[in-house]
Formats: structure tokens, C-alpha cells, sequence
């Protein structure tokens, strides 16, 4: 599949008004660089959600678990090399606790408009595989129309009780 | 050198129907006996992740006091934690580790630095707001009232020999009831 090179078709501030309609209190995040201007920096501009910058993905995933008991959302905003690191931690916490650890997550070096699972570099493709193998639904994220997407998988979520993956598939403007 | 039960007890005296626990493996399967409660956070779902989970219970839950009782195995898997809470710092985060040097509850070999490994040197240089450590059980059991009433974080590195034998039934500290009780509990306390 040919790579689109648009560089404007999702933007940032689209999803961080997603995030916030959503009724995120608090962001939990290690930087990635597909999201990382386009997303990070301007939700670290917010009160609301906090932004609680973490060391290591997984400790992410015991936060967002805490603060899920307590009542209160929360939303893990990561790389997908992260997201593979924290795999133990996902399986324990969020698949077999069954809790909603909400998982946003940048796709590293995945060519803009192919989708994840025809991408040329490994780490990209095998992203939607384990997610299926764990038993996670996720969703792609690659143009503002997705955007839509947001919110009511968060809100699935948490009503259900269960995880949820938005794969960010190209750098938001 | 301090028996960790003797330890948990002391602590336990201290400690209102408000305050949640997150106990760890072996030490878990001692608080349970010794102080048994719904608000025990008992299933945290990979090794190293109680006080990841206890940052946000505190962020959550801002009224109560949360008190990890970690160990020291556990918390080498985790060390970043120390950095991310000192810089958050949670008032009503306590964070005690019971450094026996081992991985007490995967065979009780030793733990990679033991004996040498500063974990409250490791707290204060992450920027804890109080930073203890304990030998000796008298001292402890005079101090402990005063280190629960600081603000936190309060990291408390507690030097201890295990307490014995244990029955370790894992359903105790995993299963769906314990979670639901913890939830029960701490939404009728809302």
C-alpha cells in the first residue's frame, strides 16, 4: 500500500477535546514522538486532565488501575514499544482483573495512511496480533474522522469494565 | 534485625477503618491474618507494582491514607516509582519496605545488591518529602505513630528476617472476592 505523506490529516487538538469530553481526569504518560507535540505537549498545558509523567509504561498501568477503583478516569498515553514492555502488567491488571486501563498508544515508524497491520517494520505489525491474542479491542486512530472513535471507547470501558487500545497511527498537527 | 510480623502488628495497633493497605507477596500473607480488612488492596497483578498502584489510589482518594507494605525484591522492579512519586508527592502516600535481601516467596535467593543497596538513600535522592529506616523493633514501635502522622510521602525502609512458616494460598490475595470487596468498601466509605 502507498504511504500518504499528508501530514495534516488528524490533529492534535481534535483528540485532546476527545480526551477531556471523555471525562479524563488524569493522563498518564511516558513520551512518544508520534504524539509527542501534537498531543502531549498540549495536554501538559491543561489542569484538566493532570498530567502524571511516569518512568516506565507499566507503572502506568498500576496507576490507571488505582485511580479506576477510586472512582476517578484515566487515560495511559504511550508508545507501542511501551505498550510491549508493559505486557505482563496488562495481561495481570487490566485483562485479568478485567479493569478499564484505557491505553493511548503512538505507533513508532508506521508509515501515515497503512494501516498497522500491512506496515513494512515488525513492531508495527505485530501490534494488532497480540492485542487480538490478549483478547484487547482496539481501535485505529488515523485521520480526524477517527477521532469520533474516542470517547465512546473510553466510555466502553469503564461501563464494562474492561481495556481498550487507540493505536495513533501518524503524528497529530 | 526485626521480625517483619512484629513489625506489620506495631503498625497494624496504629491504623483507623479508613486507611487502605497494599501488601506484598509474603508480607501480604502475613497483614491478612494480622490485620484482616476490606480495604486491603491485596491483587496488584505483576511483581513490583503496589506502590504504582498505591500512587493512584492516593491521587483518587486524596482523604485517606494509602500505606504500601512492600518488599525489597518487588521494589527493585520498580524503582522508577520512587522518582515519579517523589515528584507527584502524594501527601498520603506511605511506602514501607520490608528489606529482608531475599526473593522470600521465589525460593529466598538473594536479592541482586544485597546488603549494599541504599533503598532509603534511593528515596531521598527521588525527592520523598520523609525518608526512615528501622532496625531495631522498640525503636519502630516509639516512632511509627509519629511517621504515620507526617505528611507524606513517607518512605520507610524496615530491616527485617521473615516471620516463619507460611500457608500461601494465592486465592487469598488474587481472587475476584478480594477485589470486589476492596470496591464494596471503599465506594460505601465514599
Amino acid at each position: 500500500m502507498q504511504a500518504d505523506t499528508s501530514t495534516h490529516a488528524l490533529s492534535g487538538g481534535t483528540i485532546v477535546s476527545a480526551i477531556t469530553a471523555s471525562g479524563v481526569d488524569f493522563v498518564v504518560s511516558v513520551p512518544d514522538i508520534t504524539t509527542s507535540e501534537g498531543l502531549l505537549r498540549p495536554l501538559a498545558k491543561l489542569a484538566k486532565p493532570r498530567l502524571i509523567r511516569i518512568c516506565k509504561e507499566d507503572e502506568g498501568v498500576g496507576i490507571c488501575a488505582g485511580l479506576a477503583y477510586t472512582g476517578k478516569r484515566a487515560l495511559l498515553l504511550i508508545q507501542q514499544t511501551g505498550m510491549l514492555d508493559s505486557i505482563n502488567a496488562i495481561r495481570g491488571v487490566a485483562v485479568e482483573y478485567a479493569l478499564p486501563i484505557c491505553m493511548m498508544v503512538g505507533l513508532l515508524e508506521k508509515e501515515p495512511g497503512v494501516p498497522p497491520r500491512q506496515s513494512k517494520r515488525y513492531g508495527v505489525r505485530i501490534v494488532g496480533p497480540i492485542l487480538d491474542a490478549m483478547g484487547i479491542p482496539y481501535h485505529e486512530i488515523e485521520a480526524d474522522a477517527d477521532v469520533a472513535k474516542v470517547k465512546p471507547a473510553i466510555d466502553d470501558a469503564y461501563a464494562g469494565s474492561h481495556p481498550v487500545v487507540m493505536l495513533i497511527g501518524r503524528r497529530p498537527a | 534485625m526485626m521480625k517483619r510480623d512484629d513489625c506489620l502488628k506495631a503498625l497494624a495497633r496504629l491504623l483507623t477503618d479508613d486507611d487502605i493497605v497494599l501488601p506484598v507477596y509474603s508480607t501480604a500473607f502475613d497483614w491478612i491474618d494480622i490485620r484482616p480488612h476490606p480495604l486491603n488492596y491485596l491483587s496488584h497483578g505483576a511483581m513490583g507494582l503496589a506502590s504504582s498502584h498505591a500512587l493512584g489510589l492516593a491521587l483518587g482518594a486524596p482523604d485517606r491514607r494509602v500505606i504500601v507494605l512492600d518488599g525489597d525484591g518487588s521494589l527493585l522492579m520498580n524503582l522508577g516509582s520512587l522518582v515519579t512519586i517523589g515528584e507527584v508527592a502524594p501527601p498520603n502516600l506511605y511506602h514501607f519496605v520490608c528489606e529482608n535481601g531475599t526473593y522470600e516467596a521465589n525460593g529466598g535467593h538473594p536479592i541482586p545488591g544485597r546488603g549494599s543497596v541504599d533503598f532509603a538513600g534511593f528515596a531521598r535522592s527521588a525527592g520523598w518529602r520523609s525518608v526512615h529506616a528501622f532496625a531495631d523493633l522498640k525503636i519502630f514501635e516509639q516512632q511509627v505513630g509519629a511517621v504515620l502522622a507526617e505528611s507524606g510521602p513517607v518512605f520507610v525502609d524496615l530491616k527485617i528476617v521473615a516471620s516463619g512458616p507460611q500457608e500461601r494460598d494465592y486465592s487469598r490475595l488474587h481472587g475476584p472476592q478480594v477485589r470486589k470487596a476492596f470496591r464494596d468498601a471503599l465506594a460505601a466509605g465514599k
